[in-house]
């Protein structure tokens, strides 16, 4: 066992953990964040996409031993992120979720995009969406989502 | 799936890591972990120990001299993506390095892991064996430098010896005349290639080099030669079915098709005015 501290979304979270715990399990069971969502636990499906230091990662290929003095930020840190807060709304109106299980990891995805590309083309959003499945196959709708998202931010910015 | 137990030590610096390697020889190293993390968790690959040499930025260093690039091996796919290091063949390392997996993967996963991991499929050693890369290796003993060509072994198969790390790839600069492509068929973006190409056209160094063929990246050799002596396209494409049905384990129509495809996709792309 081995003492593990890290920030999660801004507040720190110290737990005595395995070192083969992943930082999945260390989100949804030690800091009961449940919004990162585990699908395939192998890279593929992207339920579990979360932000390491600023980066965009999968939390089911880190261990959480990994991530120990670093700062990880989940759906549930995004609460008053203007560019989420857009993303939210779009997906709402879009009726881009069906079951939700994809969703948090949709939403951690898209936000990626826009702050790095903030007028992205169709293609750019299905390609940056292809690390994220959903298995309803409501892409669609995602994708109309994000575009919209994508315009109201660059009016608001511009 | 769960990964089994196993004991993590976290490496202060490259010379940490390799004292480490070096008291533990079932140990192994982890940077980005975006192929041994699954590995570990499908039970595919078991360990008593895990060094992490990630984010080490003795390892993340890059520079460049007047005839080649050296990359740090534990420097991004998302950090050549985003053009954060030098790019000694004219852009073809930032535009490939785009399309490697997912950004969530390229963001966490390294140049030198994909390397070390070797897989036949990947996008990495196909490009540095087409640039005539070398790799830069550190042990607990001192340096060794190794061509790609002979690190590449097999199917997951490189030549690292016990103890050693990959520090570094010198990439030699490509001249301003040279050309450089690479070529990717997927069934999905962001999956693994089903055919992945590379092509310098580069005087005597020039190279065409096919991955997820074989058991590794290889160099396909008539139509290397043919480059090399400077013959025209047309010439150059009708050495290719050989070249490909030569790497193919065995007969297979649809692969031989697709990968001419590809080589003749990369051909075109150099070739190009």
């Amino acid at each position: 066992m081995t003492l593990v501290s890290m920030n999660v979304n801004g507040k720190t979270f110290a737990r005595e953990i395995e070192d083969r715990t992943g930082l999945a399990d260390f989100l949804r069971e030690d800091c009961n964040l449940t919004a990162t969502h585990l699908g395939c636990e192998h890279g593929v499906c992207g339920a579990c996409s979360v932000m390491i230091d600023g980066l965009l990662a999968r939390a089911c290929l880190k261990f959480a031993v990994q991530c120990a003095g670093r700062d990880v930020q989940t759906l549930e840190g995004f609460e008053t992120d203007a560019t989420m807060g857009a993303l939210r709304r779009a997906f709402h109106e879009e009726h881009a979720l069906q079951c939700g299980f994809c969703t948090s990891g949709m939403l951690i995805s898209a936000r990626d995009l826009l702050l790095r590309q903030p007028q992205p083309t169709e293609s750019d959003i299905r390609d940056a969406l292809a690390g994220n499945i959903c298995r309803c196959t409501g892409y669609s709708g995602i994708v109309r989502a994000v575009q919209l998202a994508a315009v109201r931010l660059t009016e608001i910015g511009g | 799936m769960k990964a089994a137990p196993f004991h993590y030590a976290r490496a202060a610096s490259l010379h940490a890591a390799l004292d480490a390697l070096a008291a533990g020889p079932e140990a192994l190293v982890i940077s980005g972990g975006q192929s041994l993390a699954p590995l570990l968790n499908l039970r595919m690959t078991l360990c008593d120990t895990i060094v992490d040499i990630g984010g080490l930025t003795e390892l993340q260093a890059c520079w460049q001299t007047d005839h080649a690039t050296l990359i740090g091996a534990g420097v991004t796919h998302a950090m050549i993506e985003d053009g954060l290091t030098p790019d000694p063949a004219h852009g073809m390392l930032r535009r490939a390095a785009g399309k490697i997996a997912y950004r969530a993967v390229r963001c966490q996963g390294t140049i030198g892991g994909s390397l070390a991991m070797a897989d036949p499929a990947a996008d990495w050693p196909c490009i540095l064996l087409a640039l005539g890369a070398t790799a830069i290796l550190r042990s607990a003993l001192g340096e060794r430098r190794v061509a790609l060509d002979d690190l590449l072994v097999g199917v997951y198969e490189t030549s690292l010896r016990p103890g050693e790390i990959i520090q570094a790839l010198e990439i030699p600069n490509l001249p301003p005349q040279a050309r450089a492509a690479s070529a990717k068929i997927s069934r999905k973006t962001g999956a693994f290639a089903n055919s992945m190409v590379a092509v310098v056209l580069n005087g005597e160094s020039s190279r065409a080099v096919l991955g997820a063929a074989g058991p590794r990246a290889t160099i396909l050799p008539h139509v290397s030669a043919a480059l090399a002596s400077g013959s025209p396209l047309d010439q150059i494409t009708g050495l290719v079915t050989r070249d490909v049905a030569d790497i193919l384990p065995e007969p297979d129509p649809y692969l031989q098709s697709l990968h001419e495809t590809n080589v003749r996709r990369a051909l075109l792309e150099v070739f190009a005015p």
